[in-house]
């Protein structure tokens, strides 16, 4: 509640002022990794609330092949590093 | 229920299009009266739509229509049906779903007047919108195969809605006699979750392999091709040697016609009798969409893939199964990602906003063994009105992986499972 409260006070500023931050909004793409990812989820590891350059830089591996993975090699090949770069920043400011 | 519950209200706000909640919440007409969405059909894409517009816009009035008490979800069903999974597992209902201020109406939806804006339940009673989302899943059409009817899935189950037509196939399995023939016949394309087929038959013969070592499998295919191919025969071939045997549609597996009395299945090139015949009929959208006049002459929705909204009628958003997603397949992950879509372009519409095109992920999973996963994944945009596949991304798991990735992708299934499910029921 508090979360939406937030969001929805940071995206009225978005919406009003000039559309500088969009820290709240989920980028393209971003609403989709929740179908795996969750704060408690077993297996697949966290990813919200995480510092957002050490999300880009494992992002941008997966997408470079340089981290080996089962899965997300796939899934960051789909983005550009702009993306990457605004879902990393977003994934952090969520708990 | 087995299921846990992990997601919080919290947690499932972030999934949602928050930018988008912005502008409901600038439209000054909202304080006054709630806009009225209602969702038909309490699945993965509708059960999902619902949350995420409650979770967007909380002063949003949502209504969710749907038929029964309780949902049995398909995925992982083809566990129950090899005997490795309690049916429990997969029933999921919608205490939480209430709980989270949708209103959750148990009903059939029988008809809409898109010009009215109402919808007509079973107990004659009737409901407003202002915008409407249809996620009522596939109808199996007992029309398409010959001597396939309704009654004939009693004594030839589907097994392709989950509930009792699982437990039936898996009741049938018990009782056949070691040396006897399972069938699998499967439909052309477009049908909901197109590597299910595969993947049943894997854990079919996981199960035979074990306890009916001298029976066999046979997949009737309308198919030359299916999805995650390469990935399914190397395995069988490695667990199931000479065990399944897979008759494409260029070597006569197209079944056209069955006689459920002697559990026959008939082709151009030959007749087969068999023990346990699974026969998974052609599919079209759910009946409601129909109704709606949301269908074209396929049978399935055609929708804009940044709303999700029919192009045929307005107001009607359509997800999941029935919409026309493009290169997106019938999956339970699709239809919860098209569902967060279509809260967060509902929210824009309904406060005169456009809403910004989107980027979707999909990914299926598939068991070939209890601890032997594979999966295909794609990234996907719209373009030329559907949902195209961004290149270079998505794709099968290697074919040359390891025994241990086998092993991990079985257990991210299983989490994926565990994950979905909490986001959709709570
Ligand atoms: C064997 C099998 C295995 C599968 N495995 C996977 C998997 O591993 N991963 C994956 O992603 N997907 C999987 N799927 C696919 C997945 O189950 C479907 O894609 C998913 O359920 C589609 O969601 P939906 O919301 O479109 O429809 P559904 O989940 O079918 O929901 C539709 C709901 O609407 C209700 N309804 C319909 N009409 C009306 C009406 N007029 N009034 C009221 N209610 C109505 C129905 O009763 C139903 O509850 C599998 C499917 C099968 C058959
Ligand atoms: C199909 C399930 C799935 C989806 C969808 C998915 N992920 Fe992942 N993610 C995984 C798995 C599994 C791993 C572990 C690495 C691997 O094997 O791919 C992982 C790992 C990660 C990691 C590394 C975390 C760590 O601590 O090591 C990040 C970051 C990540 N994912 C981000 C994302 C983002 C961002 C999205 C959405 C754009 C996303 N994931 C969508 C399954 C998924």
């Amino acid at each position: 509640m508090k979360t939406l409260r937030t969001s929805l006070a940071i995206g009225l500023i978005v919406a009003s002022a000039a559309p500088v931050r969009a820290a709240s909004a989920p980028p393209p793409g971003a609403a989709s990794c929740s179908g795996c990812h969750a704060a408690t989820s077993q297996a697949i590891p966290n990813i919200y609330g995480r510092d957002a350059d050490a999300t880009r830089s494992t992002l941008l591996a997966f997408r470079n092949g340089s981290m080996p993975a089962t899965v997300m090699t796939r899934i960051a090949k789909g983005f550009s590093e702009d993306e990457i770069g605004s879902i990393a920043a977003w994934l952090a400011t969520q708990k | 229920m087995t299921h846990k519950n992990h997601t919080s209200r919290r947690e499932f706000l972030r999934t949602a299009a928050a930018a988008t909640a912005s502008l409901a919440l600038a439209s000054p007409s909202l304080a006054q009266s709630p806009a009225r969405v209602v969702v038909i059909g309490g699945g993965f894409g509708g059960a999902s739509c619902a949350r995420a517009l409650r979770q967007l816009d909380p002063s949003l009035d949502v209504t969710l229509v749907t038929a029964d008490r309780q949902y049995v979800a398909c995925p992982f069903s083809n566990e129950v049906i090899a005997g490795d999974r309690a049916i429990e597992a997969q029933q999921f209902t919608y205490e939480k779903t209430a709980a989270a201020g949708i209103k959750v109406v148990v009903q059939m939806a029988q008809t809409i007047d898109p010009q009215a804006r109402t919808i007509g339940l079973a107990d004659g009673s009737t409901l407003r919108y202002d915008r409407l989302v249809l996620s009522p899943g596939i109808d199996l059409r007992f029309d398409a195969l010959a001597g396939y009817d309704e009654a004939a899935a009693s004594r030839m189950p589907h097994a392709w809605k989950a509930g009792e037509q699982t437990l039936l196939l898996r009741r049938q399995l018990e009782a056949m006699d070691d040396g006897g023939v399972v069938a699998i016949v499967v439909p052309a394309n477009p049908f909901r979750c197109p590597p299910g087929p595969y993947e049943r038959a894997s854990l079919i013969a996981h199960y035979l392999k074990t306890r009916k070592p001298r029976a066999k499998l046979i997949i009737l295919d309308s198919k030359d091709a299916f999805s995650k191919q390469r990935l399914f025969q190397a395995a069988w071939q490695e667990l199931y040697p000479g065990l399944i045997e897979w008759v494409a549609l260029s070597q006569g597996g197209k079944v056209t016609s069955v006689d459920p009395a002697t559990n026959t299945l008939v082709t151009d090139f030959a007749t087969h009798h068999v023990q346990v015949a699974n026969v998974i009929p052609p599919q079209r959208a759910g009946r409601i969409a129909e109704i709606a006049g949301v269908t074209d002459k396929s049978g399935w929705c055609p929708i804009n893939p940044v709303s999700l909204e029919s192009t045929q009628v307005p107001n009607i958003h359509v997800i999941g199964d029935a919409c026309i997603a493009g290169a997106m397949p019938k999956s339970a992950f699709s239809a919860n990602a098209q569902a967060k879509t279509c809260a967060g372009a509902i929210v824009a519409l309904l406060a005169g906003a456009t809403p910004t095109s989107p980027k979707l992920i999909n990914t299926c999973y598939s068991l070939v063994a209890p601890d032997y996963g594979i999966s295909i994944a794609g990234v996907y945009q719209p373009r030329n009105g559907l949902f195209a596949d961004i290149e270079g991304a998505g794709g099968t798991s290697p074919l040359d992986a390891p025994r241990d990735v086998r092993a991990r992708e079985a257990i991210y299934a299983r989490s994926w499972f565990e994950t979905i499910g909490a986001e959709v029921f709570g």
